[in-house]
């Protein structure tokens, strides 16, 4: 009797990837690989002051070049475009796609030109001449707070976008009351308080990929098709339908490949607005690609918040308290989530521990810098930095070890669900559990012992920890203007083969292979006979994005359920097939059969022809197998862990290295460890280069002085030891299944444990506290006796 | 306009090009070989990497009038003409040495010209050579895992 392979179970497994075949041969289609006939080339005219009011815009050499179509100033688009629309419900000034009398930081766009080929676009807006009435430009932080040396936005007193929000213990859910006993209290009864300023500086994004769109409007049908290196088409297609009049089913919006995101292809951008009015007032296909160096200035930063940390604590190393007082740097302008990334650093503050008494203020500050938005972790390694460096200055000031102390101060284990006072409710949790796993994958005794040998010889070597738990899985309705949901729509072809769509539109986090081997699992079918379909609201026709860590968590859920709606529609036709009972319906390698009868099973392809030509027609059926699936979350996910790094100082140049980084990350459930292990390696990646060499600097006229891989420290591969990577699994309830969501994760961890190693490396001079990046002269001058 | 001719994957092509135009814009707009990307301005990125002569080049940093004459592979002349992949691209599959893919094609070339210079490269030596590469998804764990594989199969 022959006998059918026993199909593998994917689920779990480090499955190679299914979009690799056609990356690794240069065969992607990225937004500049799209070419259409009649195509024509945008480029923008940016401003090269900070601050300033236009006095005039010269177009006429430009417009008098070969090749030439046109040139809309701030003013002609002010006619085609209203003011960009934000996506929080905070207070926002008007902000246009092209500036139409003061600019506001330097590379906002002033004019565009329509030409037929890049170069001579690009010729053609070198030649147009802007001419500006110089304003003081606001670039000092705590300064801009006073309102000097000027005010960006004349109904914004003091550059304050957001004056003021409290949140924790005492504050009232809407901020309305507080009551600051409590953690006077705290503060007034403990033994130790310690008090520090904190930096996280402002990061250049950088996707490898810079932005980029082609905007196609066919007069004849009235619709548009936009292509974008955007993280969330469908949201692209809402913003875009409502900015052009044109109503949704009107609008096709894809993401074709797309080069990395991080956080900063979320937003709608000017130049996406533009190229889609521009389309439409000239009845051709445009195309706008981001140069590198535009994108340091023209897509969003990231981070840049000031904190002011306070922790109270007894002798035995029981927090009592806890504040931080954040002022954010958001740069010239509101972006779509610009005010709403800071308030997650709010919601984390408290990170693992169970502190009794916490309050954090809020400030959001106008500068003239580009604007802030997500960049990869988005609030939440804020929020860890803080706390963690709280600790740590907390643990070297009480003389304990930072692991004891932590461990004092966790959530205990079984206090899960766990809503602490920031206005989260963490889900599941076991931090001890991370901890130790951290410890023992170092063999944390050992390594202090190896660093203390170390100084021994004279060597500047120090170790740094760090928890973190992350607020993933975004998430619930209530807390995202767009919706917090996820979409799928799983449709079994005629042929057997399985079409699934999700709504999640992936830039590199392999959705198209842990999707497919969800459903190879769910329906037992090979997994080459699946295709995940993604990016393009023409295809896919619902959708919120990608951002958050939310892929696993919530879009895999949505296709978890179309996929059991439709296995439970199949069973029916498969019972009707094969007379039987439909709970009796069992799917076995690619056959659907009858419990206790495989001989009388049929194939997937058999009963999927016969669900499309149903002769007889099963009462109360419909013919086809296809359907949907909304998932509405009830809760974010909050996935954690652990991770220690081992960092030198070269005592002569102050030069760090880091020699070890080990990660402990807990996301729940996983469906493919190989993919998850490249999430934390990009998320450490990202973090290292933070705490380490990353930095957007701005010159006193603001400019941005770090504009280009040559001033802008992007690390590479010579900057890092091999990871070693470790994980717990605590699922979470809030799915069906366990998962938690990875994608930013490394990003949070590492900040903290390197600046605490750095300072454990340095605690010899009387250091306590060093802000990032940790540069060597920065270094080198505490080794000389100065400070940091 | 200027006259060039060369070789790109086996096939000679001419074309009449202006003599500012980048390597990289002949290959990717005219001979429409996307794979090379644009990932900078400043020749930091690699993204762009093709091998010219056998030698990785940055195709930015070359007018297409430069490579008169020579023999040019890019990408997608890299696997076999019979569609087997070179070893390189089965250790990034393999690996997972890539997740958005944009930076791959040029890691992978820079990775060709490494292990023609160096067959057995240490790790270290692995993360010297793709120095002139950024890659912002990977972190280059599984990259370098990738060139591993790869050299390991030779």
């Amino acid at each position: 009797m022959a006998t059918t392979p026993i199909l593998p179970k994917l689920v779990g497994e480090r499955v190679k990837r299914r979009e690799d075949p056609r990356l690794i041969q240069g065969r992607g289609t990225y937004v500049d690989d799209i070419k259409i006939a009649g195509m024509q080339h945008l480029a923008f005219k940016r401003s090269d002051v900070a601050h300033g009011r236009i006095r005039s815009v010269d177009v006429a050499a430009a417009l008098a070049m070969d090749g030439v179509e046109a040139v809309f100033t701030g003013a002609d688009i002010a006619e085609m475009l209203g003011p960009m629309p934000i996506g929080t419900p905070f207070p926002s000034p008007p902000h246009r796609a092209v500036a139409a009398d003061v600019v506001r930081y330097a590379g906002e766009p002033v004019a565009v030109v329509v030409a037929t080929n890049r170069y001579t676009a690009r010729d053609a807006a070198d030649a147009i001449v802007v001419e500006f009435d110089p304003l003081p430009a606001v670039v000092d932080l705590e300064r801009a707070m006073t309102g000097q040396p000027a005010v960006i936005h004349a109904d914004f007193p003091n550059n304050l976008a957001v004056p003021f929000v409290p949140s924790g213990t005492g504050v009232s859910p809407d901020g309305s009351t507080v009551d600051d006993t409590a953690i006077d209290q705290a503060f007034a009864s403990a033994e130790v308080v310690l008090s520090q300023r904190m930096i996280n500086q402002r990061l250049v994004p950088n996707a490898m990929e810079a932005r980029g769109v082609v905007a196609h409007f066919e007069p004849g049908k009235g619709s548009m098709t936009i292509w974008s290196s955007t993280q969330n088409p469908h949201i692209l297609r809402t913003m875009i339908a409502a900015m052009t009049g044109l109503g949704q089913d009107q609008v096709r919006a894809i993401a074709p490949e797309v080069g990395g995101g991080f956080g900063a292809k979320i937003n709608i951008y000017g130049e996406e607005y533009v190229a889609a009015v521009v389309s439409k007032r000239l009845g051709i296909p445009v195309k706008w690609v981001e140069d590198r160096s535009e994108a340091f200035v023209a897509t969003t930063h990231g981070r840049d918040i000031l904190g002011y940390i306070d922790i109270a604590a007894n002798r035995d190393g029981k927090v009592l308290g806890l504040k931080m007082r954040l002022i954010a740097d958001i740069g010239a302008y509101n972006m779509l989530l610009t005010a709403a990334i800071p308030t997650l650093t709010m919601l984390m503050a408290n990170g693992t521990y169970d502190i009794p008494a916490i309050r954090t203020t809020l400030t959001e500050v106008f500068t003239n810098k580009t604007p802030t938005d997500a960049y990869r972790g988005a609030g939440r390694p804020e929020a860890t930095y803080f706390v963690e460096r709280a600790m740590d200055m907390l643990a070297r000031e009480l003389k304990m070890d930072p692991a004891e102390l932590r461990r004092r101060n966790f959530i205990p284990s079984d206090k899960f669900p766990f809503a602490t006072q920031m206005g989260a409710v963490y889900d599941s949790g076991d931090y001890p559990k991370a901890l130790d796993a951290a410890l023992a994958a170092c063999n944390w005794p050992a390594l202090m012992a190896e660093r203390d040998a170390a100084r021994k010889e004279g060597r500047l070597v120090g170790l740094g920890l760090a928890m973190y738990v992350e607020v993933c899985g975004l998430g619930p309705s209530s807390s995202l203007p767009t919706g917090g949901w996820e979409h799928s729509q799983v449709t079994i072809e005629r042929d057997g083969r399985i079409s699934a769509t999700t709504g999640a539109s992936p830039h590199g986090q392999g959705n198209e292979t842990t999707f497919a081997q969800m459903l190879a699992d769910q329906f037992s079918v090979p997994i080459e006979h699946i295709t995940i379909h993604h990016g393009d609201t023409g295809v896919v026709k619902q959708g919120i994005g990608t951002f958050g860590s939310r892929s696993q968590a919530v879009a895999g859920t949505a296709l978890h359920l179309a996929g059991g709606k439709v296995k439970a529609k199949m069973a029916k036709f498969a019972a009707a097939l094969l007379e039987a009972h439909e709970d009796d319906i069992v799917f076995e390698n690619g056959k659907i059969g009858v419990k206790g009868a495989p001989a009388s099973a049929k194939t997937f392809a058999e009963v999927a022809g016969y669900a499309y030509v149903p002769v007889p027609l099963p009462p109360g059926l419909e013919p086809g197998l296809s359907d949907e699936a909304f998932f509405e979350p009830a809760n974010n996910t909050y996935p954690f862990g652990c991770h220690i790094s081992m960092l030198e100082i070269d005592r002569e140049t102050g030069e760090p290295t880091l020699l070890r980084l080990v990660a402990v990350d807990d996301a729940g459930n996983l469906v493919n460890p190989l993919i998850v292990e490249g999430q934390i390696h990009g998320g450490l990646a990202q973090g290292i280069g933070q705490a380490m060499i990353e930095e957007a600097v701005y010159s006193d006229e603001g400019q941005l002085l770090t504009g280009s891989f040559m001033d802008y420290a992007m690390p590479r591969a010579t900057d890092f030891p091999r990871f070693e990577m470790h994980s717990t699994v605590t699922p979470t309830p809030v799915n069906p299944l366990g998962a938690k969501g990875v994608g930013e994760a490394g990003t949070l961890g590492s900040t903290p444990c390197i600046v605490n190693a750095a300072v454990d490396a340095l605690g010899e001079f009387g250091v306590t506290h060093i802000d990032m990046m940790l540069r060597p002269e920065k270094l080198w001058r505490i080794i000389q006796g100065g400070k940091a | 306009m200027a006259h060039v001719t060369m070789t790109v994957n086996g096939k000679v092509r001419r074309a009449d090009v202006e003599p500012r135009l980048l390597l990289v814009h002949y290959l990717r707009e005219q001979l429409l070989l996307t794979g090379a990307h644009v990932g900078c301005d400043t020749s930091q990125c690699g993204a762009c990497t093709v091998l010219i002569d056998g030698r990785s080049v940055k195709s930015c940093t070359v007018f297409a009038v430069q490579a008169e004459g020579s023999e040019i592979t890019t990408i997608e002349g890299l696997a076999a003409k019979d569609g087997t992949l070179h070893p390189l691209q089965e250790g990034f599959w393999a690996e997972h040495g890539l997740q958005c893919g944009f930076c791959t094609p040029g890691m992978i070339m820079s990775a060709a010209n490494l292990l023609r210079d160096n067959p057995s490269p240490t790790e270290q030596e692995i993360r010297e050579g793709i120095g002139g590469n950024l890659c912002r998804c990977t972190g280059y764990q599984h990259i370098v895992n990738a060139i591993q594989h790869a050299a390991s199969k030779r």
